[in-house]
């Protein structure tokens, strides 16, 4: 499927902002699945430094700094990706989990180190001994990697309510563990947290859905919104995605932005201002396919 | 700081009979336990050849003698302000420095062999951080597990593959020692991000060395001032801008961080701007410090704030004390920051297990000198090894403070560790060694261990021959640590031969510049200077209005002296002083009005009083310590301690608290007088003017509206109140020979230029005051302060005080008590503004909180 992706984020200040410095990731990556033909940000008012650069983790991160007394600021990527359906793997055909994780206990080899460092606690998704035992439920012994996370995926889906109003971006995990609420950045944390108890390596994925109109009605453009999943490590298949929000594992309707260990690596526009009271943030986002 | 302490009366010489006996009595009561290494004395009991020059002076004085200097040293920590911060502790902002006047000696040949292998260990660090925020070639070689990288929070993703300012992590490395039983010492503790004590280092050097000059001469202790030059040089050479002097600042966290004392006193020391992160700002990638004058470019940060605080856009980005865009200018190598954004990581413990491979892997050679014996759990094979020597171990987090309290008991501590096993580190117990300390005029043993300092040089370190030795607060000496309440000890390192000295100033290659202005001040600090002046112009008229208050009440006759007091007690009031709420025929009882007026000098919660007005003084003397001098200091010091009411303070009386003010108001002089005397004309000063004199506006303002409106404004008595408050009595009586008429005190107290105290000279020094401040010649028109001075000088000036001999009790509606009123209101405003133009550091707020992602309908 190809698609041209729009992303505006303008944010309205209470009072002017003398100086304010920003990094921003919303330039789709390339994958395996995906490609990008364009890609364009245009940033008002025009910033005194823009540099654009890989992050860490490979994500493209455009760094900006505007240095006029402004009140508003609006930046908008646009993109034109193209991305292959992805035939799902068998689930069954990868490895029991336990060694899986046993290739992630000291001593690791060499070419286990990249995913290794998505085992590990990050600033949003601690891992939990209650966490593990949640998890254990779809991981009995001798189980498939990919048939206990699909387990887990469809579990999450259906034990956790999605609810906008439940939570914020600083509501920690804990206490979506405890309400069995959230959006979809919860769910993919909750997710990650779960695999990570149990010493699997997991990565929290952030980009786009392609929504479809209810029947008859046509597409409302910028409608859309940004979105977030997560992905396991597999030895033989690379980074398999899973989307607990809606229960899938993404094909060619999830456009990938940026991956990270969880969502403070991959904040699509995140700012510190000089000056600026309070603020106001819209974001609006256009999936269109072509 | 040289004429401090007197010198040192010299010891007559003593008979040998004399000497045997005061070595006994100083060692009466030096009992180390045995099994531990004895500084002090070698198996047999005779003193150690390297401590034996020190004995023998501290024998050859009297008790009385070595106490006197003692105490000496001590009043010295507390007027110098040298402090540790407790947290948690509500006088935990400033606690005193604890210091043990007996040194810690090394003899020369000793620190020979510590010396290489101290330069070894910076080294093998430095490379091993190099490696980690670079090619991790040792972790993919298998030299180092990789979740000693990953797992940390110090691994700071951001800023791998930046490469630091003169290719070094550890521009400054310090590393804990303690001597096991053997004779060997071990590294318990590596301090690689930010390694703290060396200022302490400083001040206890300049100390003990006063408290025994003669055992100092005659030890031929090295000096210290030649590493700090070291230091100095080494900094300057990491400015990344060619040509022009590099400007280095010491960036803290602030006044309520554990060692803010020592990093006023190193910055004061090393001649660097004390900064915090909202003094400095990024503009096109380049560092700047705000000053008064506008953007000064910075080329070297020497930081106290830890790594992920540096940066609230790329770090930790609920970061209140970094600087945003500060990582962006660091990768473009416009700025140099030690040591480096990320040498935290190998503060871990659990490096510490595998520095002897490291060591052979990185530089080819064995590890001089071992490290205390470490597990790191993450291992299979530690994982067993601990659970059987759990009793002869110590079990620590392996990275920064993970959430949660340390388990109780061995099976807590075990179901941790199988639960997150590259979480934590086993160390071996070592019980540290025992040196003497000082009590009751002889030594006691209590165990230590010590901080050394080292220094990047060209291609090596520099070792700081001294350090910070520490004296466990536990007995069983398995631990060291100030916020726990140990002290701290001087070490002296002996050398061959008589030293040199060494000083940071006049080093005497290069001519200097002449200069009359000195760097640019930081608006911050104009905002504090300008509120020391507020505080202390109101510490002195609450003092004044309260003196007169209290020397005209009588518990025998309130009634009588009323039309005098209340217009003192409004006064009070309004600012606070007083509770407001209180009526005046409450206040006519005497033992109420006697406990408000107590109340209003030593009650600390009272937000007016004078003991809260000292506590905001020594609350801002902290924030601008590193501008002001000693005297000043020690003059708050003295303020502060007067207004401690002495304990059992119910039975305090009106007569002993007019005392208490009167010495008050001498302290306050005092710090006038310095600040008039002793400071240069420059910005510091003139904003501590500008406030002092639109704070003693306000007061005269406010005291003149209330006499004025008072019905007995031409009361005889009341005048003299008026003409003691602003301490006009003696002129007044120098002018006119006759009893105070209302016009003529207020013409005297308002209008009368050559009178310090009159509201005229207030004003016109402010507009001497603005004249001189960068900026404000910036356009034709003046600028918003300037007009409001403006407008109450003309006022002012235009007002005639002869009205009131005619106005009788209408005083307080003539013009001149309008015009009275006017700049009262007037003066908050000209502060207001004066804030708005100079002490907009205004604060940083954070974005990217963005809406969390928001779709459900799927395919």
């Amino acid at each position: 499927m190809n698609y041209r992706i729009t992303h505006r984020t303008i944010y309205e200040y209470a009072e002017p902002v003398a100086v304010s410095h920003h990094a921003a990731r919303v330039e789709p990556r390339v994958t395996e699945a995906q490609s990008r033909t364009d890609w364009r940000i245009t940033i008002s008012p025009e910033p005194a430094v823009q540099v654009q650069r890989p992050d860490f983790f490979g994500n493209r991160v455009c760094f900006f700094a505007i240095q006029e007394l402004h009140a508003k600021l609006e930046v908008t990527a646009t993109s034109v990706v193209s991305v292959e359906a992805r035939s799902l793997r068998a689930p069954g055909l990868s490895q029991p989990w336990e060694q899986v994780a046993r290739r992630y206990r000291d001593p690791v080899a060499p070419e286990a180190i990249k995913p290794f460092q998505f085992v590990f606690g990050s600033p949003l998704v601690q891992p939990r001994p209650e966490f593990a035992d949640y998890a254990r439920a779809s991981f009995p012994a001798g189980r498939p990697l990919l048939e206990g996370v699909l387990d887990l995926n469809r579990r999450i889906h259906t034990d956790f309510v999605y609810d906008p109003v439940a939570t914020t971006i600083a509501t920690p995990l804990g206490e979506v563990w405890e309400k069995r609420r959230g959006v979809c950045q919860d769910f993919a944390h909750f997710a990650i947290a779960c695999l990570r108890s149990l010493g699997l390596p997991a990565s929290y994925v952030s980009g786009y859905l392609r929504t479809r109109p209810p029947e008859g009605k046509p597409r409302l453009v910028g409608s859309d919104a940004t979105h977030a999943w997560f992905s396991v490590y597999c030895e033989h298949h690379g980074w398999v995605d899973f989307d607990p929000t809606n229960n899938c594992q993404p094909s060619d309707e999830h456009i990938t932005v940026a991956y990270g260990r969880d969502f403070s690596d991959v904040s699509p526009v995140m700012g510190i201002l000089t000056g600026g009271g309070s603020h106001e943030v819209k974001v609006a986002v256009d999936v269109e396919p072509l | 700081m040289s004429s401090e302490i007197p010198a040192a009366i010299l010891p007559s010489v003593p008979s040998a009979a004399a000497t045997t006996a005061a070595r006994a009595r100083l060692l009466a009561c030096y009992r180390p336990p045995s099994g531990a290494y004895d500084e002090l004395l070698g198996p047999g009991g005779a003193v150690r050849p390297h401590w034996e020059t020190l004995v023998r002076e501290l024998a050859g004085h009297s008790v009385a003698e070595l106490q006197r200097r003692w105490e000496t040293g001590r009043r010295f920590i507390r007027d110098q302000g040298i402090t540790y911060n407790v947290y948690g502790e509500s006088d935990g902002l400033d606690r005193p420095w604890r210091l043990d006047p007996v040194p810690f000696v090394f003899a020369a040949e000793e620190w020979r062999e510590l010396e290489p292998a101290l330069i070894q260990r910076a080294t093998l660090l430095d490379r091993v951080i190099a490696d980690c925020h670079g090619a991790q070639r040792l972790i993919r070689s298998g030299q180092l597990p990789p979740a000693l990288v990953y797992a940390q929070p110090d691994f700071l993703r951001p800023l791998h593959n930046v490469k630091p300012a003169g290719r070094r992590h550890l521009q400054f490395y310090a590393a804990d020692l303690s001597r096991s039983p053997d004779g060997r010492w071990w590294v318990v503790a590596d301090r690689t991000q930010i390694p703290t004590g060396s200022g302490y280092a400083l001040a206890n050097r300049l100390i003990a060395s006063r408290m025994l000059p003669e055992a100092f001469r005659d030890l031929h202790v090295q000096r210290l001032a030649g590493f700090y030059r070291d230091t100095q040089a080494a900094l300057a050479g990491l400015s990344p801008r060619t040509g022009g002097e590099p400007r280095v600042v010491m960036l803290t966290p602030g006044p309520y961080n554990e060692t803010y004392f020592e990093q006023a006193y190193l910055a004061r020391y090393l001649g660097y701007t004390l900064v915090e992160g909202q003094d400095l700002t990024v503009r096109d990638d380049h560092v700047f410090l705000k000053t008064l004058s506008g953007l000064e470019p910075v080329d070297v940060i020497l930081r106290r704030v830890d790594d992920e605080f540096c940066d609230p856009l790329e770090l930790r980005n609920d970061s209140m004390l970094g600087v945003p865009g500060l990582v962006e200018a660091v990768r473009r190598g416009q700025v140099a920051v030690v040591n480096s954004l990320g040498s935290g990581l190998l503060q871990s413990p659990a490096f510490m297990a595998f520095l002897p491979g490291l060591c052979r892997h990185v530089l080819g050679e064995e590890l001089k000198l071992p490290s205390v014996a470490t597990w790191w759990c993450g291992q299979d094979s530690a994982e067993g090894y601990v659970e059987e020597h759990f009793d002869n171990l110590i079990l620590k987090p392996a990275f920064r403070a993970p959430a949660g309290a340390a388990p109780r008991d061995r099976a807590g501590w075990l179901k941790q560790i199988r639960w997150q096993p590259h979480a934590y580190v086993a160390q071996e117990k070592v019980p540290l060694s025992y040196a003497p300390c000082w009590e009751d005029g002889g030594f006691v043993a209590n165990p230590v261990s010590v901080r050394v300092y080292l220094v990047a040089c060209g291609d090596s370190y520099r070792i700081m021959p001294g350090g910070l030795a520490r004296i466990s607060p536990e007995p069983a000496g398995r631990f060291v640590s100030l916020q726990h309440g140990g002290a701290s000890k001087d070490v002296w390192v002996r050398a061959e031969a008589p030293v040199a000295e060494v000083t940071l100033l006049g080093q005497g290659l290069q001519p200097v510049e002449l200069r009359r202005v000195g760097n640019n001040l930081p608006s911050r600090l104009a905002d504090n200077f300008f509120w020391l002046g507020r505080y202390a112009e109101r510490a002195d008229s609450t003092a004044r209005l309260l003196r007169s208050a209290l020397v005209r009440f009588n518990p025998e006759s309130t009634g009588s002296a009323w039309p005098v007091l209340a217009p003192l007690l409004h006064t009070l009031e309004e600012h606070g002083q007083l509770a407001a709420e209180k009526s005046d025929e409450l206040r006519q009882q005497p033992e109420a009005l006697e406990a408000e007026l107590l109340a209003a000098i030593f009650d600390p919660t009272r937000p007016g009083s004078l003991r809260n007005t000292a506590d905001q003084l020594r609350r801002l003397a902290i924030l601008v310590r590193d501008r002001t001098s000693n005297d000043l200091w020690r003059v708050l010091t003295q303020l502060d301690d007067r207004l401690t009411p002495p304990a059992g303070a119910a039975s305090l009386l009106a007569g002993d608290a007019v005392a208490v003010l009167n010495q008050t108001l001498v302290d306050i002089a005092s710090f006038h007088g310095l600040t008039n005397d002793n400071m240069t004309r420059a910005q510091g000063w003139r904003f501590l003017d500008m406030g002092r004199r639109i704070e003693r506006s306000i007061q005269t303002t406010t005291f003149l509206d209330s006499v004025l409106s008072s019905p007995a404004g031409e009361n005889l008595g009341l005048l003299e109140v008026v003409l003691e408050v602003c301490d006009c009595s003696i002129t007044y009586r120098s002018r006119y020979n006759v009893l105070p008429q209302l016009a003529a005190v207020c013409d005297l107290v308002l209008l009368d230029d050559t009178n310090p105290r009159s509201l005229l000279f207030q004003l016109s020094q402010m507009v001497e005051h603005f004249d001189r401040l960068p900026r404000e010649k910036l356009t034709a028109l003046p600028g918003p302060g300037q007009r409001i001075l403006i407008d109450c000088m003309a006022r002012l000036r235009l007002a005639d005080p002869r009205e009131l001999g005619r106005a009788g009790k209408t005083a307080g509606n003539t013009e001149i008590a309008k015009v009275i009123r006017l700049i009262g209101a007037a003066m908050p405003r000209l502060s207001e503004a004066i804030a708005v133009s100079y002490f907009a550091h205004s604060s940083i707020s954070r974005t990217g909180a963005e809406p969390a992602p928001q779709t459900e309908a799927g395919p």
